[in-house]
């Protein structure tokens, strides 16, 4: 508790620490943003990022939005469920966060969704789980990213409508994520007229999927939704089994991510994808935040440095029309679902009834351009929600994508 | 039919580069009786070692070598430093080997940050060969060589020299080979230092196909394990047919039960130890 004190005090200021509780002075304090985000672990890549996109949104906006002075905290969840709930409770009980960005997985973020519930602290994950927005909603819940399957929707009619793909086999890690993108790449394909004809689940730590590609065969492409560090490893041996040149491959977001282009080589140049984000949309948001993030550390930022920045605008937005008070908390989620932005660094953007976001979804294909590898957009599919172009009450009486189940046609 | 022939020699490919994994994990247990967790680490540490050799301009196998070299140095001092100060409580050297993997990890982290680097293979093995309708890269088979060879020069060395009877010793009964006059403390580090050297030029050889990665450690630790249980530690030939195995387990279990990849890989190892617990060609310990 000493620790803890001692650290409010050297944040908010010694005059202030003395009455940091008295209502009267609450809304000059720093309203406190609590990003749950991953540093240690083989999560870390991701996790970094959001934190690098966040801090360049705070830096860029003078650490004030809405007149009002913004303090970040940031945890480390470690990557696991019971990390996530530990540093989500010491952000609610301890640091008086005022709203969540993060976390970053999916299994943190359902293990941590009742809890934020009951306390009633705004919450902005781009952790994809469907039914986070659908079948089970929390309402305390903004998605300002995609579910796993909305982009995948996307780039099912892609590959069946404009690459005339009809035999494709799915391939993607062993895991609701994979299971999620893959039904939805599946029910869009299928519904243009192309056919998922094998599914291949490999464990999420697979040294060698050499065993897994000598399966493929009756096939004209593949799609595969691999994350983190997976589709490095995956299209290089995809490669190296002489695949590439027989059959193309497209992907979720996560599998092709423009922060992951410095670490692939020739091998990925070809790789059709749909994402929520691409550094090649120009629009002056996007210019001004993909400078920031080479000039502060020299990278080409993905969706998670994307992703986090976009919810700094979204939390700017929602400030801005409560005059920037955080104490009524169903105001700012009110605020925050309310929220329709024109110019963010994936386009223009607003939230459905059950806070997922609708918006543009690129598609990509990567090139090589002087040398260095881009994911150029190709088409983009603008108003895209989550329920694709399904009825949102038949979607919802559906259940949600599982591992063998083919969707139910709508 | 294509399938299993690339399966096949996949399996073999697979193996060889556990091997070389293995080998050095399989002799610090047999003699230190240690199940060393931080060799995954050190490979994963090779890995970026040999990385950051590339990109100060060395050639492939020159970081190979580098990253051996680096990692037999790294394992000297942990073994001299850490361990020896823990000689005979088992238990307590276990944990610090799994706490060093966690630190080494996070090290990784700090310096070679959270992106997964991919390795180009090496010029001269860039081809593939055709294998009915697939192809194979030639730089699979060339790991398969490799193991090869240093399994042969480890077998010469074990079975041929004075320093390999003295470890042949050490591993049968280290408290009488003490007796007898063999330097089990000197032997001890000498072991740690090739096992971590060949996993530090392991984690090298691997990077072309595995890519580097935070999280390598932790995948390619089991199956140092699997292997060393099934050939029963501290025996060369035990970790050589040990790792072929594995690797002809890895490629057939997800072509033939593909819902129960990890089963396949785990459950010959739960009935290896529960059947016969020194593992296919480790010694009844005494």
């Amino acid at each position: 508790m000493a620790s803890s004190l001692s650290r409010r005090g050297f944040l908010v200021g010694t005059g202030l620490a003395a009455l940091p509780f008295a209502p009267a002075i609450a809304q000059s304090e720093p309203a406190r943003i609590g990003l749950l985000t991953v540093k240690t672990g083989p999560l870390a890549q991701g996790g970094i990022q959001m934190e690098q996109g966040l801090t360049l949104f705070l830096k860029d906006r003078n650490n004030t939005l809405a007149g009002r002075k913004i303090e970040l905290v940031s945890a480390d969840t470690g990557g696991n469920p019971a990390g996530a709930k530990t540093k989500a409770q010491e952000l609610v009980e301890r640091d008086k966060v005022d709203v969540i960005v993060g976390p970053l997985a999916a299994f943190e973020l359902l293990a941590i969704s009742d809890y934020i519930a009951e306390a009633k602290v705004p919450m902005l994950s781009l952790a994809a789980a469907d039914d986070m927005t659908q079948r089970k909603p929390n309402p305390w819940f903004v998605r300002s990213s995609a579910t796993s399957s909305q982009c995948c929707h996307a780039l099912g009619d892609f590959a069946a409508k404009e690459m005339k793909l009809q035999a494709v086999a799915e391939i993607a890690e062993d895991f609701a994520f994979g299971y999620e993108q893959a039904g939805g790449f599946l029910r869009a394909f299928e519904d243009a007229g192309g056919k998922v004809v094998q599914k291949i689940w490999p464990p999420l730590a697979t040294a060698d999927y050499t065993p897994y590609l000598a399966q493929l065969s009756g096939i004209d492409g593949v799609w595969n939704g691999f994350a983190g560090s997976n589709p490095v490893k995956f299209n290089k041996q995809y490669a190296d089994m002489g695949l590439k040149e027989k059959y193309p491959v497209v992907g979720g977001w996560t599998a092709y991510d423009d922060a992951l282009l410095k670490s692939f080589g020739d091998e990925a140049v070809g790789a059709v994808s749909a994402s929520w984000y691409s550094t090649e949309l120009d629009t002056p948001s996007n210019k001004k935040f993909i400078a920031g993030m080479q000039r502060d550390y020299q990278t080409l930022p993905g969706g998670y440095a994307a992703g986090t920045y976009i919810n700094g605008m979204c939390i700017e937005a929602a400030l801005e029309k409560i005059g920037g008070k955080t104490d009524n908390k169903q105001a700012l989620i009110d605020a925050l679902r309310g929220v329709s932005l024109t110019d963010t660094p994936r386009g223009p953007l607003r939230f459905d009834h059950l806070g997922n976001v609708v918006g543009n979804v690129f598609i990509r294909k990567i090139e090589r351009k002087d040398g260095k590898l881009v994911n150029s957009i190709i088409k983009t599919y603008a108003d895209v929600g989550q329920f694709w172009t399904y009825d949102e009450t038949k979607y919802l009486a559906a259940p949600v994508y599982t591992r063998d189940a083919a969707p139910a046609k709508l | 039919m294509s399938q299993w022939v690339v399966l096949a020699v996949n399996s073999f490919s697979f193996g060889g580069l556990l091997f070389l994994l293995s080998a050095g994990f399989s002799l610090i247990f047999g003699l230190m009786r240690i199940p060393n967790l931080t060799h995954g680490s050190l490979f994963m540490l090779g890995a970026y070692i040999g990385v950051t050799g590339l990109r100060l301009g060395l050639d492939f196998w020159s970081a190979a070598l580098l990253s051996g070299l680096a990692m037999a140095a790294l394992g000297g001092v942990i073994e001299r430093f850490l361990l020896r100060r823990l000689q005979g409580q088992e238990l307590p050297q276990v944990l610090m080997t799994l706490g060093l993997s966690f630190i080494i990890a996070d090290l990784c982290l700090m310096e070679w940050t959270g992106d997964p680097i991919s390795v180009s293979t090496p010029g001269a093995l860039r081809g593939v060969v055709p294998l009915l309708g697939f192809v194979f890269p030639i730089y699979r088979l060339a790991i398969v060589l490799i193991a090869v060879v240093i399994a042969a020069a480890l077998w010469l060395m074990l079975d041929w020299t004075r320093l390999g009877a003295m470890i042949r010793a050490g591993v049968d009964d280290a408290p009488i080979a003490r007796v007898m006059g063999v330097p089990v403390s000197r032997l001890f580090t000498t072991v740690f230092c090739l096992g971590a050297g060949l996993a530090g030029f392991a984690g090298m050889l691997g990077a072309p196909i595995l890519s580097v990665y935070p999280g390598l450690d932790a995948e390619m630790l089991p199956l140092a394990l699997i292997v060393v249980i099934l050939g029963g530690s501290g025996s060369l030939l035990g970790a050589l047919v040990g790792s072929f195995v594995v690797g002809v387990l890895y490629n057939f279990g997800p072509a033939l039960f593909p819902e129960l990849a990890y089963v396949v890989l785990f459950l010959p190892m739960l009935l290896v130890l529960v059947l016969r617990p020194q593992g296919l060609f480790g010694r009844q310990s005494l």
